[in-house]
């Protein structure tokens, strides 16, 4: 037994950003690579990595983009704090870096496979089922119906926009469904919270459903769900809390007996339920 | 067993101290604490409980663990290198070394943190038997036995002498060492000491507190219990418990601007501080009575759980002598109804 | 003290009873009889269980400022302070953290504090039982008995007391008679370390800041720091408040809080008092007290409701220490 620096979990590696998108007013969608152009490491759709911008500091984000779109890994990242503040900032070209992935991804190979999927998103909580959504099209042979529920709080709100009605809703097979929190000026589509939409949609039951948003969305939409005759076991969810290490050690995001980063941030919304109220 | 009389310590720590850094209870500045061995160094051969405990030679309040270089838009990642210092933790009691097993439940978990697997690896653990036990111990509550304690190396100070027994290879290995020092003789001292503390615990007022009713799938049972209401409102929210206590394991990772570049530390953080869990949307503990339920229902529910039922609590009692307004592990025991005395 | 309790106990119980108070804020025992925590009591039932005695140092008036914002509509909040206690009472009405309208102030007498640290250092061990004998403590342990004088191990702020008045009260329950007590000049050792060389003074702070173990504790139970968010606190602050490194974290994190609190700390004494590595963070208070009673007069915060601080006070009067004054004015 020994010890050795190259395998400390908590340096991270060079990285570099390739791309950065303007989503919304407060969103931006940073693509990166490893430093040499490659790939820094393999994910699966649903995990989350740690991203360094020296001297400000390290946050876990999910990674939106699907591994099936290529090597470089995508952070959809919404300012709201002091390190997304700066993340902001950067422009392509920029270094960074970068440590993951970690926490278990969506089951997308195994309890999704061959089911009807139904995806439930507010705001920025589309960026972790964007993976999912994106991976499910690549393998879209392995899954059954596809149903895609986004809401925002106005049409500028809506991140990947562009992909949304240019891709996704043109795809056979894949029914999308919009809508925002109030009337807009040049906005056709449903206006209205999603928990709302969602009972309006009136969605059969055998699907499974992928949820993400703000945790009061969260809470209505789960409601809803089980209105409608789903089951707990059915509905999958994404958690977020504080994290620095990652690795399940420097105890910020323990719950309960779990510790989000590595026993999340995926759970099925009945495993939730055995968890304390503190999320 | 071989012996040295306690007079005949400097002899003992000088030999050591040829061979590897030497640390051990020192009173400085009217506190006693780990600190390093050097000629003129007086041992504090009667301290129990070092103000902070032996966890921070594996696990220091802070240490470096990254470098970082900016230029323009490139950044280079400066790795250090991991610490090599050999040495002895000298004087370690049954409790806090007990805390070092659960303290590599965590840190030797995969992925392990090799910055503590190093010390870990560098470092001699050599136990002391707690001969005078205090009010405030109750290590025995988590079968832990101040009359016998683990490590490389056990030591009994007993009849003006020190009695040596090596325990693991590394123990042994390093008796072999250093054995000019000592000569063989009769530990029938020992005996009688082990004998004196067992004898001694029994008295002790916190010693009789049960932990019945803690272990197993507990969780939503005992948190929502209406007790830690009462438990946690004079909680001044400090962090005192959590850094004298030697299982206490969470931390930090921040930043640095030396001003000539940028130095990643990771350094000891407290669940009961109120930014402990702050995100920029908020926090999920936003009240001291939850802050101050995780610590327990950590140290209590959740760690046994993850862990064969093993408590993250070794009843070293740092935590009932240091508190500001004397709350403490064992007044929650006792609040949920674990007092057998 | 036991002559004390009983009253307060009786008048609590009444003052409950007939509804003027809703809540009573004291202390309760602990395992050892030396270990009370502060607690809050609403029914007969619980105030039975009060105390109050020689371990009853901690000062309670900053729980006031969460009791006042907790309390129910129409509620009030009983609360029994020391005479010392007092001053921070004021000086928290003085800086509107608390509102006099929801508190009832019962003045218990004192006759000063222990510290258990104090009785231990004299090689006591196992404590099992403290009798109270007025003048001394009867200490039974499981190693033996001991006898202590209380003059030699009250609290470093019971050295010196600044009286035996309540500053502040609805009433004061104080039976029994004054007795003489040596007060030890308060500033003794602050003049000692004046007297030291640049160096020597270097030394001697470095020697006790570099236990600071960062949890705050000075900090929290400080009735003078009740900022709703402290600056270390501040993620943009640029410090690493919580690095335990000899740098601006260890040297500077204490000067500043003195800093902060000059002209309002009242001299509780409570961040002594719970630092775990026993650092004299009074001694920095205490400089800056008797600098301000030296430019300003003799000041004292929290002595009474309304009073106005030299630091926060401008009159024509003022000096304007300065390097330069210092100098000769060139």
């Amino acid at each position: 037994m020994s010890a050795n620096i190259q395998e400390e979990k908590l340096i991270p590696i060079q990285a570099v950003i390739t791309e950065v998108r303007e989503d919304t007013p407060d969103v931006k969608t940073f693509t990166v690579v490893a430093k040499d152009g490659g790939k820094m490491f393999d994910h699966m759709p649903g995990q989350c990595a740690m991203v360094t911008m020296p001297g400000v500091g390290e946050a876990m984000f999910s990674i939106t983009s699907s591994p099936t779109q290529g090597d470089f890994k995508q952070f959809s990242i919404k300012r709201c704090g002091l390190l997304t503040e700066c993340l902001h900032q950067l422009e392509p070209g920029q270094e960074i870096g970068v440590r993951g992935p970690y926490g278990n991804p969506f089951p997308v190979d195994t309890e999704f496979k061959g089911k009807n999927l139904l995806f439930i998103a507010g705001g920025i909580g589309l960026a972790p089922l964007h993976s999912v959504i994106n991976y499910v099209r690549a393998h879209r042979e392995d899954y059954g119906t596809i149903d895609i529920l986004y809401g925002s709080r106005s049409a500028d709100d809506l991140v990947d926009y562009d992909e949304i009605v240019n891709e996704w809703q043109k795809e056979d097979g894949i029914n999308v469904y919009l809508t925002i929190d109030r009337p807009q000026e040049g906005w056709d589509g449903n206006v209205g919270f999603v928990p709302t939409y969602l009972k309006e949609l009136a969605f059969s039951a055998d699907k499974t459903a992928i949820i993400c948003g703000p945790p009061i969305m969260i809470k209505f939409v789960l409601a809803a769900l089980i209105e409608m005759g789903f089951d707990k076991t059915q509905v999958y969810t994404t958690l977020e809390l504080k994290m620095k290490c990652g690795i399940g050690k420097c105890g910020r995001c323990n719950i309960g007996t779990k510790y989000v980063c590595k026993d999340g941030p995926v759970f099925r919304c009945d495993q939730i339920d055995e968890l304390p109220n503190e999320y | 067993m071989y012996q040295i009389s306690i007079d005949n310590l400097n002899t003992l720590f000088e030999k050591i101290a040829a061979v590897r850094s030497l640390y051990m209870p020192v009173k400085k500045n009217d506190q006693v604490n780990f600190h390093k061995w050097e000629e003129g160094t007086e041992y504090c051969k009667d301290e129990l409980k070092t103000v902070k405990s032996a966890k921070d030679l594996f696990f220091p309040q802070s240490e470096n663990i990254v470098a970082f270089k900016k230029e323009g838009k490139k950044i280079s990642v400066e790795t250090g290198e991991l610490p090599s210092e050999k040495f002895v933790l000298f004087g370690v009691r049954a409790c806090d070394e007990k805390s070092f097993e659960i303290l590599d439940k965590v840190f030797l978990s995969e992925p392990a943190d090799q910055f503590y697997k190093a010390r870990r690896l560098n470092g001699l653990v050599v136990t002391t038997a707690c001969g005078a036990p205090e009010e405030s111990c109750f290590c025995t509550v988590f079968g832990i036995n101040p009359a016998e304690p683990k490590g490389d190396v056990t030591t009994w100070i007993a009849d003006g002498k020190l009695f040596w027994q090596a325990n693991s290879e590394e123990g042994k290995a390093f008796t072999e060492e250093i054995k000019d020092v000592f000569v063989d003789g009769d530990d029938s001292a020992v005996e009688a000491q082990k004998k004196q503390i067992a004898e001694i615990m029994e008295k002790l007022p916190l010693t009789g507190l049960s932990l019945e009713g803690w272990n197993g799938d507990v969780t939503m049972e005992k948190f929502n219990q209406p007790q830690w209401a009462e438990l946690s409102e004079a909680c001044l929210g400090c962090g005192t418990c959590t850094f004298v206590c030697p299982t206490c394991q969470c931390y930090d990772v921040r930043d640095y601007d030396t001003g000539h570049g940028i130095q990643r530390f990771r350094c000891w953080d407290s669940c009961m501080y109120s930014d402990f869990t702050m995100m920029a949307h908020g926090t999920n503990r936003p009240t001291q009575l939850q802050r101050f339920r995780q610590r327990f229902m950590h140290k209590l529910v959740y760690f046994p759980a993850n862990n064969d039922g093993e408590y993250s609590c070794v009843g070293c009692g740092r935590c009932v002598s240091k508190c500001p307004i004397s709350m403490n592990i064992a007044k929650v025991i006792k609040a949920f109804g674990g007092d057998k005395k | 003290m036991q002559k004390i309790t009983g009253l307060a106990k009786k008048r609590i119980l009444e003052l409950l009873a007939d509804g003027t108070v809703t809540k009573v804020l004291g202390w309760v025992p602990g395992d050892f009889c030396y270990d009370v925590t502060p607690a809050y009591f609403e029914t007969a039932e619980e105030v039975e269980g009060m105390i109050y005695d020689s371990f009853c140092g901690a000062n309670l008036s900053k729980y006031l400022i969460n009791g006042c914002k907790t309390l129910e509509e129409g509620g009030k909040i009983l609360v029994l302070l020391k005479p010392c206690d007092t001053y921070s009472f004021n000086q928290l009405l003085n800086e509107h953290r608390i509102d006099r309208d929801k508190i009832y102030v019962i003045g218990v007498g004192c006759k000063g504090m222990a510290d258990i640290e104090k009785i231990k250092a004299q090689g006591v061990k196992g404590v099992t039982k403290i009798i109270d004998n007025g003048d001394t403590f009867e200490i039974k342990t499981i190693y033996g008995d001991k006898t202590v004088a209380k003059k030699d191990v009250l609290l470093e702020k019971c050295l010196s007391c600044k009286g035996k008045e309540h500053k502040a009260f609805d009433e004061v329950i104080d039976p029994e008679p004054e007795t003489e007590q040596e007060i030890k000049d308060r500033f003794e050792k602050v003049k000692e370390v004046e007297a030291m060389t640049a160096e020597e003074r270097y030394n001697f702070w470095s020697g006790e800041l570099s236990k600071c173990i960062r949890c705050n504790a000075c900090r929290n139970i400080c009735p003078a720091c009740s900022c709703m968010k402290c600056v270390f606190d501040n993620p943009r602050s640029g410090v690493a408040s919580k690095a335990n490194t000899d740098t601006f974290e260890e040297k500077m994190f204490h000067i500043i809080r003195a800093f902060h609190v000059a002209g309002r700390c009242t001299d509780c004494g409570e961040c002594s008092r719970v630092c775990p590595q026993g650092i004299p963070l009074h001694l920095l208070n205490r400089k800056f007290i008797k600098d301000i009673n030296e430019f300003y007069g003799d000041y004292q915060a929290g002595e009474e409701e309304g009073q106005r601080a030299p630091l926060v006070n401008f009159d024509f009067e003022d000096v304007e220490p300065s390097i330069v004054e210092e100098k000769g004015g060139n």
